[in-house]
């Protein structure tokens, strides 16, 4: 029988989703005035593991939470699952552009909003191109970058307090 | 509330003003079909006049039972008066979105207004 090897890593990754995955539970628990319009609390994890570990690492954990997440709040493959699969996905590429800003100039707050907006816009398209194949679609995309605006600012300097708070326990290899 | 600000590098204020600009300018783009550009009065069907929105003008159309009078205004349009028995249209008001329609049935005039892009909906059909 072989057994498989837990590395460091592997433990982290999974601390983190676990973390990552408890504050997508409590994003859920909160009342939306529009389906599509949520906090993204979890993106505080992905920006604070983005800065300290990495963007692989930050890969694993988005990943994990959206498969466990989806799981856990019984929309694993339903069309919520998609949504919320290429927002994540968008927002990783974004995030793994963005992370090359000069970070003298640019903290985690410009990140958690360009991530912000190109989880909206990865969403509105999927939804454009499958769920809702009509224009009309778009007519909210203004209170949509509103909101991802202002949750991604809100995000971002929290992520911005706690890295700034706590010093890296390990060596970041970012 | 000021180490909070601390949080915040020049770049990043730039990133949030930009993005707040953005969605400010996004508005009247996606909100239907631009803004209110043009009113389009109509009587019998057949177009009476087509007015740019920009300046203040009033209207006198001719119908069989009256004259039906239509004011026009920056940005929107509505039907001062009516010579019709129900006055739906002139308890309208002000139209100001692309789309939007006044229809004097019994005097047979119409005012609608239009924006950049042509809008439809179940009249249109």
């Amino acid at each position: 029988m072989t057994q498989l090897a837990v590395t460091e890593e592997d433990r982290r990754v999974a601390w983190l989703a676990t973390a990552a995955v408890g504050l997508s539970l409590v994003d859920a628990a909160i009342p939306s005035p529009l389906p599509g319009v949520k906090p993204g609390l979890a993106n505080i994890v992905t920006l604070v593991v983005l800065a300290r570990y990495g963007w692989g690492t930050a890969v694993w954990v988005s990943g994990l939470r959206v498969l466990a997440g989806s799981l856990l709040l019984g929309f694993f493959l339903a069309p919520g699952f998609f949504l919320s699969l290429t927002g994540t996905t968008l927002s990783l590429l974004t995030l793994g552009l963005a992370r090359h800003l000069p970070k003298r100039w640019f903290g985690p707050v410009s990140l958690s909003i360009l991530a912000a907006f190109a989880h909206i816009g990865g969403q509105l398209l999927l939804a454009r191109a499958w769920l809702i194949p009509h224009d009309g679609v778009f007519l909210l995309t203004p209170v949509f970058a509103g909101a991802a605006l202002v949750f991604g600012t809100i995000n971002g300097l929290i992520a911005a307090k706690l890295l700034a708070e706590t010093p890296p326990s390990e060596t970041a290899d970012v | 509330m000021k180490d909070w600000l601390t949080l915040i590098r020049p770049g990043d204020w730039l990133v949030m003003l930009g993005s707040a600009a953005l969605v400010g300018a996004s508005i009247p783009v996606f909100w239907q079909g631009g803004m209110a550009d043009r009113a389009i009065i109509r009587q019998e069907g057949k177009v009476f006049a087509e007015v740019d929105l920009k300046a203040r003008k009033q209207f006198a159309v001719a119908g069989p039972l009256g004259t039906t009078l239509i004011a026009v205004e920056p940005g929107r349009a509505r039907v001062v008066s009516d010579p019709g028995p129900r006055q739906y249209c002139v308890k309208q008001g002000w139209l100001m979105r692309p789309g939007e329609i006044a229809i004097c049935a019994p005097n047979r005039v119409s005012v609608q207004i239009t924006g950049r892009t042509k809008i439809y909906d179940s009249i249109s059909y």
